[in-house]
């Protein structure tokens, strides 16, 4: 696997092997094309930050320019899927979900169950979401554990190149809603990724670090930070496990718990808020399946209960840090 | 005086550094040309580091937990009697000089071209200059990575080409119908579009299958077979493992199975594992293992057979086995017909070529010739 690409380049080229696998696949989303009926080859922004460039004019017809009006273009992929296509909307601030709530709470999420199984609602809703980008409180939340909620939504969070490519590829192969939540931190980090196509099966976790001293489980962009931390501790001997979740629904509890009773000590780190986050859903399975395995109180690493801060200084501290995780596990050492 | 330095090895292309598991020798100790003195781990795989040089082990410069770059001192071999002073006195010489090699260097040597031939992307590795080129073909699930340990050994006298067969590797994944005759035939075009005329072909377990169909068809273009737990010489093969092996899809299901490679399942690492599941992922490898398996193992038994004539194939032929090996039994080592140069590595498993590797690339290269 030599080549190597782009976190944001490998969710392109997932698209487009998929649009032209499956000609049911198709993409919408604002500013695709420059604008509302900007026709010329150079206006085509391929979505705000350029994911989908170049797919405009790749599949005519099958990337669609929306308004600026997430309830109605939502809810028309939904619509769209339960018809029979496997649209992917590209929803350009998870911030922005708000408008659309009853169409993917109250809609898609609900078909396959309220029509005994017979319906199917292959959407796939990508959407931006994170903090480090001075985009201050409206544009930088972390909303994975709102959808993580809700039955009947699969949600994804990958946190490389390679797995985003799998993921989006699982994602439009599956016949659920699956809300793909891409780090905007991440677009430009570059991987090994293979140039076929792969799929990534949803409810896997991926252990990226192994160890038998502490368990650290986390998602997304926290993942490098938790390797960085895990680099830091085995410097002092101690070996720490990182486990990444890549989908927070459905969840590999099995890999969170088999690590958990091996280690003894957890940490969960999430970037999001922490109330009724993914935090303390994963600290709540550990205490409640793997207790006497624990040797330590559970630890979590999140973002503080407050809006991000736009103040840069501010907004570092906001975010977990590398630091802070590592001193968490040393925590559980104690 | 004479005093050796043990530095961390480079295994296969993409290593760059290595962590140190732990001495398995300590300060004092005699060691031996060919002892394992320290056990050190890669991204792709655990495995001991040999000694080049006789002598009494003085030094351990890496503790248990390094991180090291290749070529980064390990540790110092040298006579009982040398003085302490001399030791140091190199060793600061040798930290003083020493310059790791950065990842993006014109250094970092040959890495994998791939070809269009007839129609399919084929994926090599060409290493080396001269002589008859060997060509290595690996086993079934495998790819070029496979030879790791022995493509630098064996390239030091000539070309080498390691390859990925039809369905492998970084190769076009669709087959036809997957048999060996096929499998054999892309060996073949590759050795045409190389302009290969003429080689030493190694096979690795279904890659011995592949190359002594290979010498059956174009006896012309073999110079010698070198089959190392080579599938073609009995009817038996593990069926648990082959059907493992095609049907896991997770790093779980798949390591169980895995570590029956190995006499020394505890050389799995994550990395390794990890690459096959993403080569298990990847789209029309399933349905080709399959193919693959269906056609040469049907039934968990080995369908084709060289054994009565495996000495009439080759000018020349060599046999390496782990005397270990689960998944193919070392038994298909012995008995065989004619003049058959056998070696049966004790404590090893079906892996030989990685996990004795120094022992199999002597072999190789005295069997070769110079």
């Amino acid at each position: 696997m030599a080549r190597k690409i782009t976190f944001s380049q490998a969710i392109n080229e997932a698209l487009s092997q998929e649009m032209a696998r499956d000609e049911s696949v198709i993409v919408m989303g604002e500013d695709n094309a420059g604008g509302a009926g900007a026709p010329g080859e150079q206006d085509a922004w391929g979505g705000v930050l350029g994911v989908t460039k170049g797919l405009y004019h790749k599949y005519p017809g099958r990337v669609l320019d929306t308004p600026i009006s997430e309830g109605g273009f939502i809810g028309a992929a939904v619509g769209a899927a339960a018809a029979g296509m496997r649209p992917v909307a590209e929803l350009m601030f998870i911030d922005f979900m708000g408008v659309c709530f009853d169409q993917i709470f109250n809609q898609a999420a609900k078909f396959r169950y309220m029509f005994g199984g017979n319906a199917v609602t292959p959407v796939v809703i990508r959407t931006m979401q994170g903090a480090g980008l001075r985009a201050a409180a409206q544009h930088s939340q972390m909303l994975t554990s709102l959808f993580t909620h809700v039955p009947g939504l699969k949600v994804v969070c990958p946190s490389t190149p390679y797995d985003a490519k799998g993921l989006m590829i699982q994602a439009i192969r599956d016949n659920d809603p699956v809300i793909f939540c891409e780090h905007k931190l991440l677009y430009t980090r570059e991987g090994d990724v293979p140039e076929e196509l792969y799929a990534i099966p949803f409810g896997e976790a991926n252990v990226v670090r192994e160890g038998d001293d502490a368990t650290i489980v986390t998602y997304g962009r926290m993942v490098h930070y938790a390797t960085d931390a895990a680099d830091r501790l085995a410097k002092d001997g101690i070996k720490a496990e990182v486990i990444d979740l890549r989908t927070t629904s459905p969840l590999d509890e099995e890999t969170i718990l088999e690590s958990a009773e091996r280690t003894g000590r957890v940490v969960v780190v999430d970037e999001a808020n922490p109330r009724c986050s993914v935090a303390t859903d994963i600290a709540a399975l550990v205490a409640q399946k793997a207790f006497h395995s624990l040797k330590a109180p559970i630890e979590i690493v999140t973002a503080p209960h407050t809006p991000t801060p736009f103040a840069s200084v501010l907004e570092d501290l906001y975010i977990p840090s590398a630091d802070k995780i590592a001193a968490a596990v040393k925590a559980t050492r104690h | 005086m004479s005093i050796h330095m043990i530095t961390m090895p480079k295994w296969g292309l993409s290593m760059e550094q290595g962590q140190v598991n732990g001495w398995l020798k300590t300060l004092g100790d005699k060691v031996a040309k060919g002892d394992e003195v320290l056990d050190v781990e890669s991204d792709k795989i655990a495995s001991g580091v040999e000694c080049a040089f006789d002598g009494t082990l003085r030094r351990q410069i890496a503790q248990e937990g390094d991180t090291l770059p290749v070529g980064a001192l390990l540790g110092v071999v040298a006579d009982a009697e040398d003085a302490d002073a001399e030791i140091d006195a190199a060793v600061e010489v040798f930290q003083r000089d020493f310059v790791p090699l950065s990842a993006d260097s014109a250094d970092a040597g040959p890495q994998p071209e791939k070809a269009q031939i007839g129609g399919r992307t084929v994926r090599y590795l060409k290493i080396g200059d001269g002589g008859t080129p060997a060509v290595l073909i690996h086993g079934f699930g495998g790819d070029l990575n496979n030879w790791l340990f022995n493509h630098a050994d064996l390239a030091a006298h000539r070309t080498v080409y390691a390859l990925d067969l039809p369905g492998h590797g970084e190769s076009t994944k669709a087959v036809e119908s997957g048999s060996a005759d096929e499998l054999a035939d892309s060996v073949i075009a590759f050795l045409a579009d190389r302009g290969v005329e003429r080689a030493h072909l190694v096979g690795h377990s279904m890659g011995s299958l592949v190359a002594m169909t290979v010498a059956a068809k174009a006896p012309e273009r073999v110079a010698s077979l070198a089959l190392i737990s080579g599938a073609g010489l009995g009817n038996e093969i593990n069926r648990e493992y082959i059907e493992g092996f095609v049907a896991g899809n997770s790093r779980n299901s798949l390591k169980p199975h895995l570590t029956k490679l190995f006499a020394d399942g505890s050389l799995v690492t994550r990395q390794l594992v990890e690459d096959i599941v993403k080569y298990k992922r990847l789209e029309g490898v399933s349905e080709t293992l399959q193919k693959i398996a269906s056609s040469a193992f049907k039934d968990g038994a080995q369908q084709r057979s060289y054994r009565d004539r495996v000495d009439k194939l080759a000018p020349r032929t060599l046999v390496i086995w782990g005397e270990l090996d689960q998944i193919i039994p070392a038994s298909h080592a012995q008995g065989l017909p004619g003049d058959i140069r056998v070696h049966v590595l004790p404590g090893k498993g079906h892996m030989v070529q990685m996990e004795s590797a120094s022992e199999v690339n002597r072999l190789l290269n005295d069997f070769f010739g110079a």
